[in-house]
């Protein structure tokens, strides 16, 4: 199990809902996933449409626990403000804290971050920071209170997987005991894997899946892959050499001697 | 008094913020509402008095990821 402040979860694996064919293909790959972690967020609502109301029927209708985002927010003030509006409509303290710098990689204001995260944090949300994979931000969020970091694994978006493996293995190194969410970047299956395998607590996917020809088998695909490689982790996996070792016992090998 | 409502000028009788949004459409929505970048929690809006030229934000549940 992965406790996350007082929260216990089963599943390694945390969905976002956008960017799907339709709601009915969202909430079958929330299922095919087996997520207990759905992320939502908060937009303009027109009066007309209420397009807000039915989005949130059905989530509600899923039974997750939501994990709602401040995407969009360029400043800690943004950011403090959203957080508030979505703890009042979907009534969790839970808040996925992403203060944006730069618009063309998404990457996290880490100054700004820091400091929506210390104000959030003493009035009571628990914060998962969306942040870089740097060591002296991840220690300004502990000590600003988060409990849970949010790495990137790449930009958002990009599929790219994990990009920076030194910087991502010295993170978790150095906080051995904080949950490591790798939020952001992962396009296949094996990056989910090989986050887990690096010890990595669990992933949050959202484009890879929704944008997938077919949404559900893919959530289907990255449950078996984060499934594979936490009990890889727990297995202890070797460590790589450079040169060869005979798998093959050489006690007894014909034609020797 | 017109104020902006999510970033298009409307036109509003009532001043109060709780009145205001059931007159633009909101009456039985699941929203969140900030007035000039300011959060104003839903048992708060029947005491705050809009202002011509105020911004209003009303946002509500979306997908995200």
């Amino acid at each position: 199990m992965l406790q996350v402040y007082q929260t216990q979860l089963r599943s390694r694996l945390m969905l976002g809902s956008a960017r799907y064919p339709s709601p009915a293909i969202l909430a079958e790959a929330v299922r095919a996933a087996g997520a207990e972690v759905v992320t939502v967020s908060l937009r303009r609502e027109s009066a007309g449409e209420r397009a807000g109301q039915a989005f949130w029927s059905l989530i509600r209708e899923l039974g997750v626990r939501v994990l709602p985002n401040t995407a969009g927010c360029h400043s800690a003030k943004e950011a403090v403000t959203t957080a508030h509006m979505a703890r009042e409509v979907f009534g969790t303290p839970w808040i996925k804290l992403e203060v944006i710098g730069e618009d063309d990689t998404l990457q996290p204001d880490v100054f700004g971050l820091v400091d929506a995260a210390r104000t959030l944090c003493a009035e009571g949300f628990e914060v998962f920071p969306y942040t870089t994979e740097d060591l002296v931000v991840a220690e300004r969020l502990l000590a600003a209170g988060c409990r849970v970091l949010m790495p990137w694994g790449a930009p958002i978006g990009s599929g790219r997987g994990l990009n920076n493996l030194f910087g991502l293995k010295a993170l978790r190194a150095h906080f051995p005991e904080v949950p490591l969410i790798i939020d952001a970047g992962l396009g296949l299956p094996s990056h989910a894997a090989q986050a887990l395998e690096l010890g990595f607590d669990a992933v949050l996917i959202n484009t890879a899946v929704a944008q997938a020809r077919d949404p559900v088998q893919m959530a289907g695909a990255f449950a078996l892959a984060v499934e594979a490689g936490l009990a890889a982790r727990q297995a202890g996996p070797i460590e790589p050499r450079d040169l060869a070792a005979p798998s093959t016992p050489l006690i007894g090998t014909a034609f020797r001697g | 008094m017109k104020i902006l409502v999510n970033g298009a000028w409307r036109e509003t009788r009532s001043s109060e913020l709780a009145r205001a949004l059931e007159e633009l459409g909101y009456g039985a929505s699941v929203v969140s509402t900030a007035v000039n970048g300011e959060f104003v929690a839903a048992s708060e809006r029947a005491a705050i008095v809009l202002t011509d030229g105020d911004r209003l934000e009303v946002l509500a549940p979306m997908q995200g990821g």
